[in-house]
């Protein structure tokens, strides 16, 4: 199942500079990195360790300096603006700490936005999002507002966003951050349940407990790879292989 | 760990057999402090001696069973409403290790903490992996076993964050050092050149 071509994301030999000169930032230094279906990976490391220019540079809201990062095979780079957008509307979820949802639509229309944006006709979206709100357990809430529902039910709108149309490759970004631990663990549980169902994901945080979910914890230090755990040595060196 | 409360604890249930009480104080501990039966045995016996519990002859299969005393309950009643010393912490194998390593010249400590808080993250995952099992569980031992988890959890966690801790203060140090400042400064203008 870990075979190198199966990679959701694939990030080879990344470096992301900000500034120059005296003010130059190296944000990421030569990071080689590679999720594949079914796997949670978590990145720890403290801030300004390069954990969030990972995450962007992973979905494409930001381009690698050196380096290339692949998503399902295609190489962010050759996409230009317009096929980039349409990547994260149709490949890549995202889960942020705030949310981030729409206040003036409803669960089922914040959830049903990016694949209406994607050209999808309204009453197939809302189908598809109506079982996206299910699988997280909140499809009795689908027409509420964010504001009238809890952190932990409104994470839940923002990880059926983050999954409807079958999306591939989840980058969550602190996802627990505002929730209390029952309810960030809940959170947890159904990114891992996600995962097992064939999704790749990537869950940044600086808590370990969270960060216990994934199948592999890679640390980062100062925008390098320091060490990881449940590495597969034999998988990492394919992956090593096939990405020169 | 104190096997001699643990079992008379366990009595307080019903009368009990040395096997029965073992499989019992594993289902809610887990394998995590594992017990052999002679442990049990040679502290069942040595209870007897105090008067906590009391022999009621071999069932019908030949297993010597166990009765707590009034006084057994007493000592359980005192086990439960005390709280477990804090005076003399146990000794502590890792924050001896690195007290030494930042003393000891020659010591590479970001890696012996890296390496730890690796080590540290593994056996983490997989309590999180066994505490995603235990939580399918619906009787009082599978809740006892999952707060059996929660506590490794948690120490686990802590040892992270103070690695983490320990990390961060070292770069202060470091930093703060004048002559690593200077080092700094001198192999800047030795890559500027």
């Amino acid at each position: 199942m870990n075979h190198p071509t199966s990679a959701v994301l694939r990030m080879t030999g990344v470096t992301r500079v900000h500034g120059e000169g005296a003010t130059e930032v190296r944000a990421l230094r030569e990071v080689t990195f590679a999720v594949h279906a079914g796997e949670l990976v978590a990145v720890m490391g403290p801030s300004g360790s390069g954990k969030s220019t990972l995450l962007t540079l992973a979905g494409g809201l930001d381009a690698p300096t050196s380096g290339t990062v692949e998503v399902e095979g295609t190489d962010l780079a050759g996409l230009g603006n317009a096929g980039r957008a349409r990547m994260r509307r149709t490949s890549v979820g995202y889960v942020f700490q705030d949310f981030n949802l729409i206040p003036a639509l409803t669960a089922i229309e914040n959830v049903s936005l990016p694949l209406e944006l994607d050209g999808v006709r309204t009453r197939t979206a809302r189908v598809a999002a109506r079982a996206a709100l299910d699988e997280v357990g909140i499809g009795e809430l689908a027409d509420r507002f964010p504001d009238h529902m809890s952190g932990g039910q409104q994470q839940r709108v923002a990880i059926a966003r983050a999954v409807v149309g079958d999306r591939r490759l989840i980058l969550a970004d602190e996802p627990t951050g505002a929730l209390d631990s029952e309810t960030g663990e809940s959170i947890l549980r159904l990114l891992r349940t996600r995962c097992d169902a064939g999704a790749a994901g990537v869950l940044v945080t600086h808590e370990a407990r969270h960060a216990a979910w994934a199948d592999r914890v890679v640390f980062l230090r100062d925008g390098v790879v320091v060490d990881e755990t449940g590495a597969d040595r034999a998988d990492v060196l394919l992956d090593a292989g096939t990405s020169t | 760990m104190s096997v001699k409360q643990a079992l008379l604890a366990l009595l307080e249930e019903g009368p009990r057999y040395g096997y029965q009480l073992r499989a019992q104080f594993e289902q809610r501990t887990g394998a995590t402090w594992p017990l052999n039966v002679g442990q049990v045995y040679t502290t069942l016996t040595r209870l007897e001696r105090d008067g906590l519990v009391e022999g009621t002859g071999a069932d019908g299969e030949g297993h010597v069973v166990y009765r707590i005393t009034e006084a057994g309950r007493g000592e359980v009643a005192t086990w439960f409403t005390t709280p477990v010393s804090r005076t003399q912490p146990p000794r502590d194998e890792l924050a001896i290790k690195l007290a030494l390593a930042v003393t000891v010249p020659g010591v590479d400590v970001g890696r012996v903490i890296q390496q730890q808080r690796s080590a540290t993250m593994t056996a983490l995952q997989d309590y999180t992996r066994l505490k995603r099992r235990a939580a399918e569980g619906q009787q009082p031992e599978d809740l006892a076993w999952s707060l059996v988890l929660d506590s490794l959890v948690f120490s686990a966690e802590a040892e992270i964050r103070w690695l983490d801790h320990c990390e961060a203060r070292l770069r202060r140090a470091e930093l703060e050092r004048p002559e690593t400042l200077l080092e700094e400064i001198l192999s800047d203008e030795e890559a500027n050149r």
